[in-house]
């Protein structure tokens, strides 16, 4: 039998049953017993919530678990440390591992790893194609008795359009989330920061808006000839936002995701060649940055997502050109959205947590998402105005890439509950 | 040049990062350097007990000569490293090497390389001077120099002057270099070149921008013309050598229509033939060979400068 808390004098936060007032929380075997204004009852333990949020667990559905195969870079165990420190308390790990997530064993072998070593929730993404090269579809139907939520090759793009058709057609079939990372190669190939007058500053080859939008362009058209649902990752610029505004107009069944970098840093970071701001989309200008926000900020965009990407110190210490795409995020998000979206009165609390949670745990399908009486007890305790510096020293992700450390941040989760058992409390991993 | 100036700088990664100022200081001390290669006894002890490493990662005789011989005539020690591109990845990473390189006692690494932005990554790692002797398509600051010393000795100033650099701007560390110092000391730059090879957003650097060559020429006091590279990026933007020649090549005919005494100047080798007849090559406007010597007194004043960098222990 878990233990029973009483989570005393936050302010609740919950966007589905439109909750934002002054309650206590009875947690008690592992569910949200109640949910009420100044309750009364026996507990073991009290948490005092005052001058909190207390919200439903934070969901991120794009990170990179690296496991298996580069046990260098992240684990299970690592990743999901980093996770509870960041607030999360479910995440959807991406299938790019070594090898890839393409074959129900891998997937049934995953789920040993995370049964053993997780500490938060993990639900897994299939790969959309056999070895991820964009030529034959992965098995969708033994993938999903698997207990997969959705099918991606993220890190790569989908080419052909016919087998584009096919996988919107069979992730429907078998009600899996197509999530769509959304890049014409022949226009970015070679590319490594966003093209502009940075890049021609820096004299780096590029990557132009081109080769995410008119990818998305193309799928949005195929997913609306379909009447099937897709989700776009890794929303980076203005263009992206624009056409996905307007499908949403037209009813198409788009659901779409940003990350905390895009709406926070611009193409000038890459000019000191920092390769801790090489991401895959890169990191656009000013003007896309300010797109992004007006995005999340009407609906255009669903959920703020990390793409955290865990990259070894020796692999990023090398030549811009050379390093490899992506950076580490869970563990700044929040903070992030709180510091860029919140403050800056983008998002109201209620919209930043539909982002972080409501809606990427309805995009899934995943019983979260909310702090409905009777649901697992999901619960992410924000400070909204703690300050600190991001040091590198207290990173709990097994790598260090992050373009944010030595930033001071403002706003952090600082007790989380997965499935009623306190997983952090006060900012310590327990 | 205001006297005052000290230098304080490690490094030199490229012009986009220094002063008006810095960049006088640079070319005023290059200039007093030059009087000592034009001695009998071409050698000054400034350096003496201070050990150079070229270290190259693309080959290049004539930079390496000239840094090399600009260490020499400092009184100096010079080591050459190669480092074949191909081997990089599997290799010893770039902060390793310079980490290494640095274990020797090394004071000054001049580096090229065909990764723009590794100076800039060296020079965060080690504590030894970093000269950048060419990186990818980012900078070559002592080719810039050496131009603007060129046009300085021969026209007395930089302040006012027309200059054009013509060919594959979008691939060139030289045009980068030099349109970022020859803006900051108050020259007027027009950067000229096919459609495809202007890379985006180039005007902001505060240059004009132009695909006619005839406007390029009209009223410039000096051209830079740049090394056309079929066999690499321009592959696809022209499509042929001969092609190029007859739109932009320079030539004694199109020089007719420009400024009598037009300072004509090439960073090497000449393409003859591609962007430049041999005739304009060899005839009385071009400065190519005084460009070559001018090269190692720059060379000389950025060693000796960072050298000797106040504050940058």
């Amino acid at each position: 039998m878990k233990k029973r808390y009483m989570i005393k004098g936050g302010r609740v936060v919950d966007p589905v049953n439109k909750i934002d007032s002054g309650l206590d929380i009875i947690i008690s075997d592992g569910k949200i017993e109640k949910v009420g204004p100044a309750l009364d009852a026996k507990v073991d333990e009290t948490i005092n919530a005052k001058g909190h949020i207390v919200s439903p667990g934070l969901i991120d559905m794009h990170v990179h678990l690296r496991e298996p195969g580069r046990e260098d870079e992240e684990t299970v165990k690592t990743g999901t440390r980093a996770a509870v420190r960041g607030g999360f308390t479910g995440i959807l790990c991406m299938p790019n591992t070594e090898p890839p997530l393409d074959k129900p064993q891998i997937a049934q072998s995953l789920k040993d790893t995370i049964a053993k070593d997780a500490l938060c929730n993990v639900y897994i993404a299939g790969a959309i194609t056999i070895e991820r090269a964009g030529r034959q579809l992965a098995d969708f139907e033994k993938l999903k008795t698997e207990g997969i939520f959705a099918v991606t090759d993220d890190g790569s793009s989908i080419q052909d359009m016919t087998l584009m058709e096919e996988a919107l057609k069979r992730a429907a079939l078998f009600k899996l989330l197509l999530i769509e990372h959304c890049e014409n190669t022949s226009l970015s190939l070679g590319g490594v920061m966003n093209k502009g007058f940075v890049s021609t500053k820096a004299g780096l080859r590029s990557i132009p808006a081109e080769s995410e939008y008119l990818a998305i362009e193309r799928n949005l058209e195929l997913a609306k000839k379909l009447s099937a649902r897709i989700h776009i990752a890794h929303v980076s610029c203005k263009e992206s936002v624009e056409m996905i505004r307007r499908a949403k107009k037209d009813g198409v069944k788009v659901t779409a995701e940003t990350a905390p970098h895009y709406f926070t840093l611009t193409d000038e970071c890459c000019a000191t060649y920092d390769t801790n701001t090489k991401m895959n989309p890169p990191l656009r200008t000013k003007e896309d940055v300010d797109a992004i926000k007006a995005g999340l900020a009407d609906g255009t965009l669903d959920v703020i997502a990390t793409d955290h990407a865990p990259h070894t110190d020796s692999e990023k210490d090398v030549e811009f050109d050379y390093a490899p795409f992506g950076i580490i995020g869970l563990e700044t998000a929040l903070s992030l959205g709180i510091t860029e979206l919140v403050d800056k009165k983008i998002l109201s609390w209620n919209g930043l947590i539909s982002k972080f949670s409501t809606n990427p745990a309805g995009i899934l399908g995943v019983p979260a998402g909310n702090l409905k009486e009777g649901s697992p007890a999901d619960i992410t305790i924000i400070d909204p105005d703690k300050e600190y510096v991001f040091k590198k020293e207290s990173i709990e992700s097994k790598s260090r890439n992050s373009p944010f450390i030595n930033w001071k941040l403002k706003g952090r989760a600082v007790t989380v509950f997965v499935n009623g058992v306190i997983t952090m409390r006060d900012e310590r991993i327990l | 040049m205001d006297k005052k100036t000290i230098w304080t700088k490690k490094d030199l990664l490229g012009l986009e990062y220094l002063s008006k100022e810095e960049i006088e200081l640079l070319l005023y001390t290059a200039a007093s350097f030059k009087e000592v290669t034009t001695r009998q006894i071409k050698k000054v002890p400034a350096l003496r007990g201070k050990t150079v490493v070229n270290l190259f990662y693309e080959p290049s005789t004539r930079t390496r000569t000239s840094f090399e011989l600009a260490a020499k005539r400092l009184s100096a020690d010079v080591i050459n490293i190669e480092i074949e591109a191909s081997s990089v990845k599997k290799g010893e990473t770039l902060i390793d090497t310079g980490r290494n390189i640095e274990a020797l006692k090394i004071d000054i690494i001049v580096v090229r390389h065909n990764a723009s932005g590794a100076p800039n990554i060296l020079a965060r790692s080690v504590r030894a001077r970093v000269v950048n002797a060419g990186d990818g398509w980012h900078e070559h600051p002592t080719q810039a120099l050496l131009d603007m010393l060129t046009l300085k000795s021969k026209l007395g100033r930089l302040e006012g002057l027309k200059v054009s650099i013509i060919g594959d701007i979008a691939h060139s560390r030289v045009a980068r270099s030099n349109i970022w110092g020859l803006t900051k000391l108050g020259a007027e730059v027009t950067v000229c070149a096919p459609a495809l090879l202007i890379p985006d957003g180039i005007g902001r650097m505060g240059v004009k921008v132009t695909t006619d060559i005839d406007e390029a020429l009209r009223g410039a006091d000096a051209i830079n013309v740049l090394r056309m590279q079929f066999e690499r990026d321009g592959a696809l933007a022209f499509p042929s050598k001969l092609e190029y020649f007859k739109q932009y090549g320079i030539t004694a005919e199109r020089l007719k229509n420009c400024k009598k005494d037009i300072i004509v100047m090439h960073p090497g080798p000449i393409n003859r033939g591609v962007e430049m007849s041999s005739e304009v090559a060899d005839g009385k406007n071009s400065v190519i060979l005084e460009q070559v010597t001018n090269g190692i007194a720059v060379r000389m004043a950025v060693l000796y400068l960072v050298a000797h960098a106040k504050g940058a222990e």
